[in-house]
């Protein structure tokens, strides 16, 4: 049941050119984003950051298929483009990122990377890995109880949950799938594998090649995707959305792609990965891949590419010189939230 | 009308799901089956098997689950077979239900329930008979709560899944069909987090909660007709957050406590009462804070006469008292 | 046999005391009277004399800590008295332990003054319980409240309140402490406190006052009994000996004439100077007089020891200088101990005369209201005329268990005689 997608040359899409330009913008705006981070942290201004790069077509990709605001999302900790292109601000992120009062996610009270919106449908989440998955099949069982109970479709959401490939070897993730297989609930599983769990390399991690060879075991499709091509994500993940919505059950898609970064700003992956690995693996950033199809394509010049360049940093920079400057957490609302305030 | 303990919870979930479509059992066998215990007995026939809904063999599942379905915002009842199972599901229980709210800055809330089954002196052995309140206790954000009576138990199932945060509701599985009690017909409330002063007395006070409560009636009782002592028993009802004010009033009373519960001593939440009380009550007590409490061992063991020797008897807190008294 | 010391209560409103100096060390022998240890309180610096003779066992609390009244603070082994046997030191240690006291029997002891030595406990081992306490407080319970005398006092103030020392206190006077119990929570009155109201707490000596009054106004039949007074020749002897007292350093005062016709109507009236017992009345020969004073927050009364022995100067200069060190807090405990008859000079704020309350265990005290000039009618040599003089009224309240009518009036006639005959040299 695994099936390899086509890399980006051979994809046919229905995206139309403005769509196509528009996913080159959001993954430019995560990666400047994300590289802000990286400085403001190097600076001291902030203790931890976590990054996207490298993910920004997968994620770019396939939230791009997804309606915000109806979808269920529940992105892990490298979600940056998925909540990019869902709505969130960058200031939003930023302010994610100094742990600030207004950081929508958690109030500061989480390390950055840890998003959250109602609004959005981004259900909080925490940082030990594969606990999100459980949660997505439980949004999944709470529409399908909703819509038996109705005896029609009332609500036609799906749910988009993405871990990576070390979480994939967590008993959560194990047993969601499980649940979602026997239920046929709409969850789309998403394994963004960029075949690192911090410094453990994949082949110590799991027996199997693909991820997505598992969905097997559990009884619907799973999917090899190319990560590093937005459009087959955005493709791949548009078949899963319609099978979900129209009743036919879950997909696992694995999204392969690379790490560009360490796995933090607290880690060093010179220290286990070699320096021909580390080089080699920079042939797979996807976005030259990707603005290079844009332009073979005549949809994007070097000269826009320039301008978008030029006002995504003119963001970012707002961005970040908002968020520093917004006020940190009162202290005295650290008792607050344990329990349910009359006006939450 | 008179109804067991297990009656009572059953007919409060009843209650709460024809008085809520987003009310929704999931567990292991509690569809057809009704639950190994029968506590859900004739629900899947009523509301169906969406709404009753067995759940996979895994624990971790069923309260993970739980927890996206209130995300989503149904109001899902989690049922745990035997609390000795909960174990697996213990991440998600204190690492993300009972954190979701704090974490999310007051955006998110987890209104799940989770019951289980509790407790021991049935032949149980070690994994059919473990208290686990102590452990679950520790944990901000989550309610702990275990009544004794079947006008108690009612009330607070349906309180557990009216309240907007995470409830773990333990059921002592001897009294399901041990306790009988009156419950009236008519709509009647017992808010989570209330004690309540089951026998009212001066002399000296017996906090307790669960099937101990009935336990401590009947010593005191037996201390009241041997001794002329009159011991006021105080049944937590909810284990966190504790009603200080009523153990505090009752102490402050009496001067002379017990505390009783089958958990075993060490860490147990008798611990935290006795420094509660040497903390907010010292100058009223006439003796020394005593607990009596299982023996700290792993667990429960199966032979009788091991299990004998586990499970707390009314001559074990009647012994207790009478020391109390005579100090 | 092992004897506590414990901290002593030095003045009235003095609730804790810290440990100055220790002047002994555990292993000395020391003779009774022989001062054990310094102590500092608020009021009064003090050696503290042993009780008994003997050995000092061992020290409970180390110099400049600060402990409660009543808390022991060490132990001393009585000497073996001769012919008896020597008592070794070791098994001593297991004669110490006694029942432990609870926290709730440490708080109601202290709140209600009690003293647990005296009380038999019901607990294990002989221990004090709660219900013990609660029993006691039960039994003494007088129905009833009354409304608090508490008079007002000033400069040379008189005031009837002196709390004696329970260290140094006679027999009888350890007892009423005890029924003091039943009637300690004068706070027990005050009704809602209204949101346009606050709740002065009570300070230990505002409490000590209220628990005295009340305890005397519930426990003697007061009667009070007023004459009206001539003053005219003390004040002509005032104003022709003042200028010599005040080069001498001493002011005198109207107090010292009182005190001085005060003794004089003991020595005539001695059943007044006493105090009533159960077993019997306990006439006292000689003669204190307790002189109240105002203090900041209260009033402290200084004794005039021997009154009987001092001429009005000694009155005058004992009336300043217990005056002035009471202000200054400098009094030595045993000066504010062991008076036999009070005297409240209200008269200071203008009052005309007032029925104060009787110091326990005392048997009587003196009001002295304002001196003023008054038109009166005077007779000399059968002859009435209208006349300016100087007057005052002088009120005396008596225990009627003690005394009757016609004798507290004997008493008031002679004060008044000596008051009115005084002569001009």
């Amino acid at each position: 049941m695994t099936v390899k997608a086509l890399p980006v040359s051979e994809q046919a899409t229905s995206l139309s050119p403005d769509d196509l330009r528009k996913m080159f913008e959001l993954m430019l705006l995560a990666r400047l984003l994300d590289e802000r981070q990286w400085v403001v942290n190097r600076q001291g201004k902030v203790p931890f950051v976590v990054s996207c790069q490298g993910h920004e077509a997968a994620q770019i990709g396939s939230a791009y298929a997804l309606q915000a605001g109806k979808d269920w999302v529940l992105p892990y900790y490298r979600g940056l483009g998925v909540v990019l292109t869902l709505g969130m601000s960058p200031e939003e992120v930023m302010l994610g990122v100094f742990a600030r009062a207004t950081d929508p996610s958690s109030g500061g009270r989480q390390m950055p990377a840890h998003y959250s919106s109602p609004a959005l449908h981004i259900i909080t989440q925490s940082s030990p890995t594969g606990t999100q998955v459980a949660h997505a099949a439980g949004v999944g069982l709470a529409i399908h109880i909703r819509n038996s109970v109705a005896g029609k479709l009332v609500d036609d959401a799906v749910v988009w949950v993405s871990f990576g490939e070390g979480a994939s070897s967590q008993g959560d993730v194990h047993e969601a799938m499980n649940l979602a297989g026997i239920h046929r609930l709409p969850v789309l599983f998403c394994c963004e594998n960029n075949s690192y769990a911090i410094s453990v390399p994949q082949h110590k991690q799991m027996g199997v090649q693909d991820v997505a060879s598992r969905a097997a075991g559990y009884g619907f499709p799973g999917v090899v995707v190319d990560g590093t091509d937005p459009i087959a994500c955005y493709e791949a993940t548009t078949v899963a959305v319609e099978r979900a919505r129209n009743g036919d059950g879950p997909t696992l898609l694995e999204f392969k792609c690379e790490r560009l970064t360490p796995h933090s700003s607290d880690d060093n992956d010179r220290s286990y990965r070699s320096i021909d690995e580390l080089t080699a693996m920079r042939q797979h950033d996807p976005l030259p891949r990707y603005a290079s199809y844009l332009k073979e394509e005549g949809m994007l010049t070097d000269a826009d590419e320039q301008m978008m360049r030029a006002r995504l940093t003119q963001q970012v920079d707002a961005a970040a010189k908002a968020a520093e400057a917004a006020p940190e957490p009162d202290p005295a609302t650290v008792l607050r939230h344990v329990f349910a305030e009359t006006n939450d | 009308m008179e109804m067991t303990f297990l009656e009572a919870i059953r007919a409060g979930l009843d209650e709460a799901m024809a008085a809520d479509e987003r009310v929704f059992i999931f567990g292991e066998d509690v569809g057809k089956r009704g639950g190994v215990f029968r506590v859900t007995e004739g629900l899947a026939d009523k509301y169906g098997e969406a709404r009753v809904m067995d759940s996979p063999l895994a624990e971790s599942i069923i309260v993970g689950a739980s927890i996206g379905a209130a995300c989503y915002g149904l109001r899902p009842v989690a049922e745990i077979q035997f609390a000795d199972f909960i174990w697996p599901a213990t991440n998600q229980i204190v690492s993300e239900a009972a954190r979701l709210r704090y974490r999310s800055n007051g955006m998110w809330g987890c209104p799940i329930v989770i019951r289980a089954p509790y407790g021991g002196g049935i032949h149980g052995a070690l994994y059919h008979s473990q208290s686990i309140e102590a452990f679950f206790a520790h944990v901000p954000g989550l309610k702990v709560v275990a009544p004794s009576t079947p006008y108690d138990a009612k009330a607070l199932i349906k309180a557990a899944i009216a309240d907007p945060d995470p409830v773990l509701f333990l059921e002592h599985k001897k009294a399901y069909r041990l306790i009988k009690g009156e419950v009236p017909e008519e709509p009647y409330d017992v808010p989570i987090g209330k004690a309540d002063v089951k026998r009212e007395g001066s002399d000296l006070t017996i906090i307790t909660y669960g099937l101990m409560v009935h336990y401590a009636l009947e010593a005191a009782e037996k201390l009241a007709s041997s001794a002329g002592l009159q011991a006021e028993v105080v049944d937590l009802r909810t284990i966190r957050p504790l009603d200080t004010a009523t153990i505090l009033q009752s102490v402050r009373k009496t001067g002379k406590v017990l505390i009783l519960h089958e958990d075993g001593l060490t860490g147990g939440i008798g611990g935290e009462i006795a420094a509660l009380i040497a903390e907010h009550a010292f100058e009223y007590l006439d003796a020394p804070v005593m607990r009596l409490a299982g023996p700290d061992i792993p667990a429960m063991p199966f032979a009788s006469s091991l299990e004998h020797e586990y499970v707390l008897s009314v001559e074990d807190i009647l012994d207790k008292l009478q020391a109390i008294a005579a100090y | 046999m092992p004897v506590d010391v414990k901290m002593p209560q030095l003045g009235e409103s003095v609730t804790e005391g810290t440990i100055g100096r220790w002047l002994k060390q555990p292993g000395d022998t020391i003779e009774e009277f022989e001062p054990l240890l310094e102590v500092m309180t608020d009021k009064v610096d003090t050696e503290v004399p042993a009780t008994i003779k003997g050995t000092l066992f061992e020290i409970l609390v180390p110099e400049g800590e600060t402990v409660r009244v009543g808390t022991v603070i060490a132990r001393l082994i009585q000497a073996p008295e001769a012919g008896s046997s020597d008592v070794a030191t070791a098994p001593l240690r297991a004669t110490l332990p006694r029942a432990p006291i609870s926290p709730v029997v440490a708080r109601l002891a202290n709140e209600h003054q009690l003293n647990l030595d005296d009380i038999q406990g019901s607990g294990g081992s002989g221990r004090v319980t709660k219900k013990d306490i609660e029993a006691l407080l039960a039994q003494r319970s007088l129905t009833g409240s009354s409304a608090l005398t508490v008079m007002s006092d000033g400069d040379e103030a008189l005031n009837p309140q002196a709390v004696v020392d329970p260290v140094e206190a006679p027999p009888l006077q350890r007892k009423q402490r005890e029924m003091d119990a039943s009637v300690s929570e004068p706070a027990a009155v005050v009704a809602g406190l209204g949101p346009d109201d606050e709740l002065v707490p009570l300070t230990s000596m505002r409490r000590a006052i209220a628990q005295r009054m009340v305890h005397a106004q519930q426990t003697i039949p007061h009667v009070t009994t007023v004459m009206e007074v001539d003053m005219h020749r003390v004040v002509a002897h005032r104003a022709q000996h003042r200028s010599d007292f005040e080069r001498q350093g001493v002011k005198l005062t109207f107090t010292a004439y009182i005190v001085e016709a005060v003794v004089a109507a003991l020595r005539e009236v001695g059943i007044v100077n006493s105090s009533y017992g159960e077993d019997g009345i306990v006439q006292h020969h000689r003669i204190h007089i307790g002189v109240a004073v105002a203090i900041p927050d209260g009033l402290i009364v200084p004794v005039i020891k021997d009154a009987d022995d001092k001429s009005l100067f000694g009155l005058a200069r004992a009336v300043n200088d217990l005056a002035e060190r009471a202000r200054l807090r400098r009094l030595l405990p045993d000066e504010v101990q062991g008076g036999t008859f009070s005297i409240t000079n209200h008269g200071v704020w203008g009052s005309l005369f007032a029925m104060p309350i009787i110091n326990q265990p005392q048997a009587a005290i003196l009001g002295v209201g304002v001196v003023e000039k008054r038109v009166v009618v005077v007779s000399e040599d059968g002859t009435d005329a209208l006349a300016i003089r100087p007057m005052c009224y002088l009120s005396l309240t008596f225990d009627h268990r003690v005394a009757d009518g016609a004798t507290g009036d004997a008493f008031l006639a002679a004060t008044k005689r000596t008051l009115e005959s005084y002569s001009a040299t």
